[in-house]
C-alpha cells in the first residue's frame, strides 16, 4: 500500500545523519567530570601474572586510579559467562575455565587486560599505563587447534583437560556407516575455515556513569542488544540490579556479531565508575579491536560423502575441530554446534548425516559468532564437497546439485532443521541464466588464448535465520529466549512511535520498520519514528543478530499493530456510528467500507486520548505491546555463481562476474536488501580471497593491523548482479526470511570453487592469496 | 601520541637550525609515515620540524636531460605533472600508484626516500634511473644512498632538498601490490639510459631493501624485450618471506614484474 509501503525502494531515513557526520556514537558522549580508561594488556599469549606495581604510575599527572584484576575479583564481580550449555556425546557438560574481566593470575591470550588506568585525559592514562610494571612469568602457548590437541600441549584451563571444551555430536552414526558401506563412490575433503576479524568500522566503546545519589548506573555501549547486556551485567556480573542500570546503545557503527557480547572493557568501565565516582569513558582503538573483539570461524574439518551409482547422496560424515580461543565467549559454544552442524544437509536430500564437533581452547583471542556464525562454515564445507564430488564423479556441478536437491516441503533433515519452504531449482536456474552458464566453455577458451585461466564456481546455500522458538532453543541449552518485542505508540496527534527490542547498527531499521507501518496504515514514513537501543525507553528485547530483526522483530511489530488497529477500528466505528466489521484502513483514514464516511487517524488517536467519546468500557489511549515468539527458524536460500580469471604469472584473481539469486521471502525494501547482500558478499569474498588471521607459534597476532590483515576494498570486488526468486515464508505474518548474512554464507565456496576450477588443482585454502594460488598452480 | 614541539620551518636553513636546537628532532614532510608511527607511540621526537611548506622544497623542474623533483613535492603532483609525464612517464605512473589519494596528496618524495621502506616505490625508480639525491650538504648518488631496511646515507640533521633524475631512453615500472598494505609486494623498475646502459631495480623483494637485479639487466642488455627474461631465473635466497609472499614467490614476481615493466616501457 502506498509509495512507502512494503516493497518500496525507500531511501534510508537514517542516512542523512550518518552521511553528514551527525550520527551520535558512544565516543560522542561527553559527561561532566568524565575520566578516561586505558587498559594494560598482556604482551604474552600465556603467562602468570606475578605482580603489578603501580606506585610510579599513581604519581603521574592526572592519574585517578590503577585498578587490577585482583580488585575486580575481591569486589565479587562475576566472571564472564557463556550463555549456551552444550553437552558432550558422553553426556558430560562442557568444560569451561573461568574468565575474569581482568586477569588476576594468568593471561591466556595476547591483549588480555590485566589492569586499567583511569585518568583525567586519555593521554595521561596512556602515559601512566607505560609506568605500570607487570611482572609476567611466561608459559608455553598453544596457538592453534592442531597444537592444542597434541599430547603434552600447554594446558590452558585445569577444568578442561587436553584443552577440550566438549566433544559433541549430532545425527545417526550407525546409519551413516550403513550408507558408506553401500556407496558406489566416496568423496573426501579436508579443509580449514579461516579465522576472521570482524572489523566493524566503529571500534567498541563504553561510557559509564554512577549516580551516587540514586545508586544508579548508566552505560552507553556499542551493543547489538542492550537489554541482554543489562541482564547479563545484573544477573551474572553483580554490578547493579536491573532497575538500577540503564544501558544505551546509541548509533552503532557496525557489529557483525562482534557487538553481541558483553566484554571485559564495558564491565570494567561500569565497575570503575563507582570505584572512582566519576564517569569513565573507554574507546577502543583499532589495535585493541584486532586483539580483543571476538574473532569468527576457525574450523579444521574432515568430510566424507557417500554416493550411489546414480550419483545420489547416501550419507555425509563430518569431523570438525572448532577453535574457541582462550575463553568461552557469550554465544561461542552454540556456533559450531547448533548453528553449524544443523545446516549440514544444505539444499540436499542426505538420508544420513553424522557430525562430530570438538571444541578446543587455544592461546588466542576468543572466537564467537561473526556474520553467518556456523552457517558459513557449514555452507563452505558442503559446497566445496559438492564441487569436489562433481569433479571426482566427472559430472557437471550444477547437474549433481540439481539431482540431489530437496523438492518437497516441508522437509525434515536428519540434523534437527525442518525446512518450511523453498525452491532451489528456481534460484540455481536464475543464477545460471544470469551468468550464461552454457556459454562458459567458450569464454574459458578465449581467456586461455589471452594467457588467463578462467574458472566458474557454484555455491547453493541454505541458512537458518531468526533462531527460534524459545522453547526449542531452551531445550538445546540456550540460556535465553529468542522472541522479540514491539510497542506501538500512536500519539494523540496521530504520529507513531515504534519501540523495538531489535537494534539497528547499519541495517536500516529506521526505514524498513516504518515501511511496515506505512503499509498497514497508509501514512507516510515521516509520520513514524523507530525507538530502539535504550533500556529506559524500550520494553525488554533480544537485539539484532542472526538476521532475526525483520523475521522476529518485524513480526512483533505486526502483532502489536494488529492490536492497535483492532482498538482504533472500534473507536472509529463508534465515532462513525458504523459496525466495526465495516471499517477499513486506507491512506491514513478509517473508512466505512462502500461509503464516503471516514475519520482520519489523528482524529481516532485524539479520541483515544481525550476519552470523551469512547465505546463503553474501553480504556483510553492507543498503545499496544506484543511479544512474538516464532514457531520455527526461517530458511533463506539461494545460488551464487562466480566467474573469474587467474593470472598464472602472479596468482592474482580478478572477477569477471558474480551473480546471486536469493530467496529471502518477501522484500520490505529491495534497496536495503541489496545493500545487505552486497555487504555480505564482500565479507564472503573477503574470507575467500583476502582475510585471514595469522598467529605465530608463540601466539603473537601477526595480522594485527590493516597493514597485514587484508580488508576487502571496493576495487577487490566485482559489480554484483543480484536477483530474487521468492517463496514466502509461511512461519511469520510478513512472509519474510532475513537477508543479513546470506552473502557471507554463500559467497566463499563459489569463489574457491571457481579458482580451483580455473587452476585445475582442488587443493587450495582460504584466503586464496596470490601467493597461495601461484603455488597451487606451479607446485 | 607523546607531546612534542612543532615548528614550521620557513626555509631550508631555518629547518636545519631548528633541528639542531631539539634534543631528538625529526623532520616532518607529508607525515604519512612519521605521524602514524608517533600516534602509535613508536616514535617520540622532542621536536618536529615541518619542511612541507618551504617554498624552495616544492616543485618540479625539467631542464635538458634532467628532471628535478624537490623533496617536499607530494606524490600527487608528480603523478599529475605534464613535464614528468612527458620526460619520464614511468615515474609519473609510479607516483600515481602510491597508496591512496589521501596519501598521495600529502606524502612526499623526500619523506619516502628518507624513510627507505623496503616496500616503498620511489627507491626503485631512484636506483634504476641512477638519480642523485640532493641534500643541504651534498649530492648523493642513488648507489650510495640506500643502506638497507629503513636506513640511508643521511646524517643526523641532514635534509633532502631534491632528487634529480636523468631522463632515460626508455623506462617502465610494474608493481604487484601487497594485498593488505598496497605497498609493493614486489615492484620492478627497468630503465635504458640514453647511453644505452640498462639498469633494473626491484623493491619489496629483498631482505636488504631496494636492489639492482643483475640477471635481468644482463638479459635486457642483450635484448630489450619481455621475452628476453623467459629464461632468466631469480634466486630466492636473500629475498623477503612473510605471510603475503614466500621468497620463491617474490623471486617469481621479480621476473614477471620485470617482464611487465619492459612491456610498459615499450
Ligand atoms: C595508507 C598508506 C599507504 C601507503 N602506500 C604506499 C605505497 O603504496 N608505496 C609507497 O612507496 N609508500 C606508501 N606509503 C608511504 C607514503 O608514500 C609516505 O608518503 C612516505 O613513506 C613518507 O613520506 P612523507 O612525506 O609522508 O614523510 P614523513 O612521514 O613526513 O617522514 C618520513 C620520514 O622521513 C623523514 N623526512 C621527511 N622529509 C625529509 C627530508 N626532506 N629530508 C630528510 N628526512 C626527511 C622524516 O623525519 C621521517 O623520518 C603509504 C602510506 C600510507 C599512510
Amino acid at each position: 500500500m502506498g509509495v512507502e509501503g512494503i516493497g518500496a525502494r525507500v531511501v534510508r531515513k537514517e542516512d542523512r545523519r550518518f552521511i553528514t557526520g551527525q550520527g551520535r556514537y558512544v565516543d560522542d558522549v561527553k559527561m561532566v567530570g568524565m575520566s578516561y580508561a586505558h587498559f594494560i594488556r598482556s604482551p604474552h599469549a600465556h603467562a602468570k601474572v606475578k605482580g603489578i606495581n603501580s606506585t610510579e604510575a599513581m604519581k603521574m599527572p592526572g592519574v585517578i586510579a590503577v585498578l587490577t584484576g585482583q580488585q575486580i575479583v575481591d569486589d565479587k564481580v562475576g566472571n564472564l559467562i557463556c550463555g549456551w550449555a552444550i553437552t558432550s556425546k558422553d553426556g558430560s557438560p562442557m568444560k569451561m575455565g573461568a574468565w575474569p574481566a581482568m586477569a588476576p593470575e594468568t593471561v591466556r591470550f595476547v591483549g588480555q587486560a590485566v589492569a586499567v588506568v583511569i585518568a583525567e585525559t586519555k593521554n595521561q592514562a596512556k602515559d601512566a599505563a607505560e609506568a605500570v610494571v607487570v611482572d609476567y612469568e611466561e608459559l608455553p602457548a598453544a596457538a592453534d587447534v592442531r597444537a592444542a590437541i597434541k599430547s603434552g600441549a600447554p594446558q590452558l584451563h585445569p577444568e578442561a583437560p587436553g584443552n577440550i571444551v566438549y566433544d559433541w555430536h549430532i545425527g545417526d552414526e550407525a546409519a551413516v556407516g550403513d550408507a558408506f558401506s553401500k556407496a558406489a563412490n566416496v568423496v573426501t575433503l579436508e579443509l580449514t575455515n579461516n579465522r576472521l576479524v570482524p572489523n566493524a568500522m566503529e571500534p567498541r566503546a563504553a561510557v559509564a556513569h554512577y549516580d551516587q545519589a540514586e545508586e544508579h548506573y548508566t552505560l552507553y555501549t556499542t551493543s547489538q542488544n542492550p537489554h541482554v547486556a543489562r541482564l547479563v551485567l545484573s544477573a551474572f556480573y553483580n554490578i547493579a540490579p536491573e532497575h538500577k542500570l540503564r544501558v544505551i546503545a546509541p548509533d552503532v557503527g557496525g557489529g557483525f556479531g562482534s557487538k553481541i557480547y558483553i566484554y571485559p572493557e564495558e564491565m570494567v568501565a561500569l565497575w570503575a565508575s563507582k570505584k572512582v565516582n566519576r564517569p569513565v569513558k573507554w574507546t577502543g582503538d583499532r589495535s585493541e579491536a584486532f586483539l580483543t573483539d571476538a574473532h569468527g570461524r576457525d574450523h579444521v574439518s574432515k568430510a566424507e560423502m557417500a554416493f550411489d551409482k546414480d550419483n545420489k547422496i547416501l550419507g555425509l560424515r563430518v569431523k570438525t575441530h572448532a577453535n574457541f580461543g582462550a575463553y568461552m565467549s557469550l554465544f561461542s559454544s552454540a556456533v559450531p554446534t547448533y548453528l553449524y552442524a544443523t545446516l549440514l544437509s544444505g539444499q540436499y536430500v542426505i538420508p544420513a548425516i553424522y557430525a562430530e564437533v570438538i571444541g578446543v581452547y587455544t592461546n588466542t583471542t576468543p572466537v564467537d559468532a561473526y556474520r553467518g556464525a556456523g552457517r558459513p562454515e557449514a555452507s563452505y564445507l558442503l559446497e566445496r564437497m559438492m564441487e569436489t564430488a562433481a569433479r571426482q564423479l566427472k559430472v557437471d556441478p550444477t547437474e549433481l546439485r540439481k539431482k540431489n536437491f530437496i523438492n518437497q516441503f516441508p522437509y525434515q533433515t536428519p540434523v534437527i532443521m525442518a525446512y518450511d519452504i523453498g525452491d532451489f531449482h528456481a534460484s540455481i536456474d536464475a543464477a545460471m541464466k544470469a551468468i550464461d552458464y552454457a556459454g562458459f566453455p567458450a569464454r574459458k577458451a578465449k581467456a586461455k588464448a589471452n594467457g588467463k585461466l578462467r574458472g566458474i564456481g557454484v555455491s547453493c546455500y541454505i541458512e537458518a535465520c531468526g533462531i527460534a522458538p524459545s522453547k526449542a532453543v531452551g531445550s538445546l541449552g540456550a540460556g535465553v529466549g529468542l522472541w522479540e518485542s514491539a510497542e506501538i505508540r500512536v500519539n494523540p496527534v496521530g504520529t507513531i512511535e515504534v519501540l523495538t527490542g531489535s537494534h539497528s547498527h547499519g541495517q536500516g531499521h529506521e526505514t524498513t520498520f516504518c515501511q511496515i507501518i506505512a503499509e498497514r496504515l497508509g501514512v507516510p514514513i515521516s509520520q513514524v519514528s523507530i525507538v530502539h537501543g535504550d533500556t529506559d525507553k524500550v520494553q525488554f528485547g533480544m537485539g539484532t543478530y542472526g538476521s532475526r530483526s525483520i523475521a522476529v522483530g518485524g513480526a512483533a511489530i505486526v502483532k502489536a499493530m494488529e492490536k492497535v488497529e483492532a482498538k482504533a477500528k472500534k473507536i472509529a466505528a463508534h465515532a462513525l456510528e458504523a459496525s466495526e466489521s465495516d471499517i477499513v484502513i486506507e491512506n491514513g483514514e478509517f473508512k466505512v467500507t462502500g461509503t464516503d464516511k471516514a475519520i482520519a487517524l489523528p482524529m481516532v488517536a485524539l479520541a483515544a486520548y481525550t476519552a470523551h467519546n469512547l465505546p463503553d468500557g474501553m480504556e483510553p489511549g492507543l498503545k499496544e505491546t506484543a511479544f512474538y515468539d516464532p514457531t520455527n527458524f526461517t530458511f533463506p536460500a539461494g545460488a551464487y555463481i562466480c566467474e573469474l580469471e587467474v593470472d598464472p604469472g602472479t596468482g592474482k584473481t580478478s572477477f569477471v562476474n558474480f551473480v546471486a539469486a536469493d530467496d529471502f521471502g518477501r522484500l520490505i525494501n529491495p534497496m536495503i536488501v541489496e545493500g545487505q547482500v552486497h555487504g555480505g558478499l564482500a565479507q564472503g569474498i573477503g574470507q575467500a580471497l583476502l582475510e585471514g588471521v595469522v598467529y605465530d607459534d608463540t601466539g603473537q597476532l601477526v595480522t594485527a593491523s590493516f597493514m597485514d590483515y587484508t580488508m576487502p576494498r571496493a576495487d577487490d570486488l566485482p559489480s554484483f548482479q543480484l536477483s530474487h526468486t521468492t517463496t514466502l515464508c509461511p512461519g511469520n505474518p510478513l512472509g519474510v526470511k532475513g537477508c543479513g548474512e546470506a552473502g557471507a554464507i554463500g559467497a566463499s565456496a563459489a569463489v574457491i570453487n571457481a579458482i580451483t576450477d580455473a587452476i585445475g588443482n582442488n587443493k587450495l585454502e582460504m584466503p586464496a592469496t596470490p601467493d597461495r594460488v601461484w603455488h597451487a598452480i606451479h607446485g | 601520541m607523546y607531546e612534542t614541539n612543532y615548528h614550521r620551518a620557513s626555509s631550508i636553513d631555518d629547518a636545519v637550525a631548528q633541528f639542531a636546537k631539539g634534543t631528538d628532532s625529526k623532520f616532518l614532510s607529508g607525515g604519512q609515515t612519521l605521524l602514524p608511527v608517533m600516534k602509535q607511540r613508536l616514535a617520540a621526537p622532542s621536536d618536529v620540524i615541518d619542511v612541507a611548506k618551504i617554498k624552495d622544497m616544492i616543485g618540479i623542474d625539467v631542464s635538458g636531460d634532467t628532471v628535478t623533483i624537490k623533496a617536499a613535492t607530494p606524490h600527487y603532483d608528480v603523478a599529475q605533472s605534464d613535464a614528468v609525464k612527458k620526460a619520464i612517464p614511468a615515474l609519473a605512473s609510479l607516483a600515481s600508484e602510491i597508496g591512496d589519494p589521501a596519501v598521495r596528496y600529502r606524502g612526499t618524495i623526500g619523506g619516502s626516500l628518507a624513510n627507505n621502506d623496503p616496500a616503498a616505490d620511489y627507491p626503485a625508480a631512484v636506483l634504476a634511473l641512477g638519480a642523485t639525491v640532493k641534500t643541504n650538504k651534498r649530492s648523493i648518488p642513488a648507489e650510495d644512498f640506500f643502506k638497507g631496511l629503513f636506513s640511508t646515507a643521511l646524517e643526523d640533521g641532514e635534509i633532502i632538498t631534491a632528487v634529480s633524475f636523468p631522463v632515460p631512453a626508455k623506462a617502465g615500472y610494474a608493481k604487484f601490490p601487497n594485498p593488505a598494505s598496497r605497498f609493493a609486494l614486489t615492484g620492478v623498475f627497468v630503465a635504458k639510459t640514453k647511453a644505452g646502459d640498462v639498469r633494473v631495480a626491484a623493491t619489496g623483494a629483498s631482505q636488504s631493501g631496494v636492489m639492482r637485479v643483475g640477471p635481468i639487466e644482463q638479459a635486457l642488455k642483450a635484448n630489450w624485450a619481455a621475452s628476453a627474461l623467459d629464461s632468466v631465473t631469480i634466486a630466492a635466497s636473500g629475498l623477503l618471506a612473510d605471510i603475503h609472499g614466500s621468497a620463491d614467490y617474490r623471486a617469481n614476481l621479480v621476473k614477471v614484474m620485470g617482464q611487465r615493466a619492459v612491456t610498459a616501457a615499450g
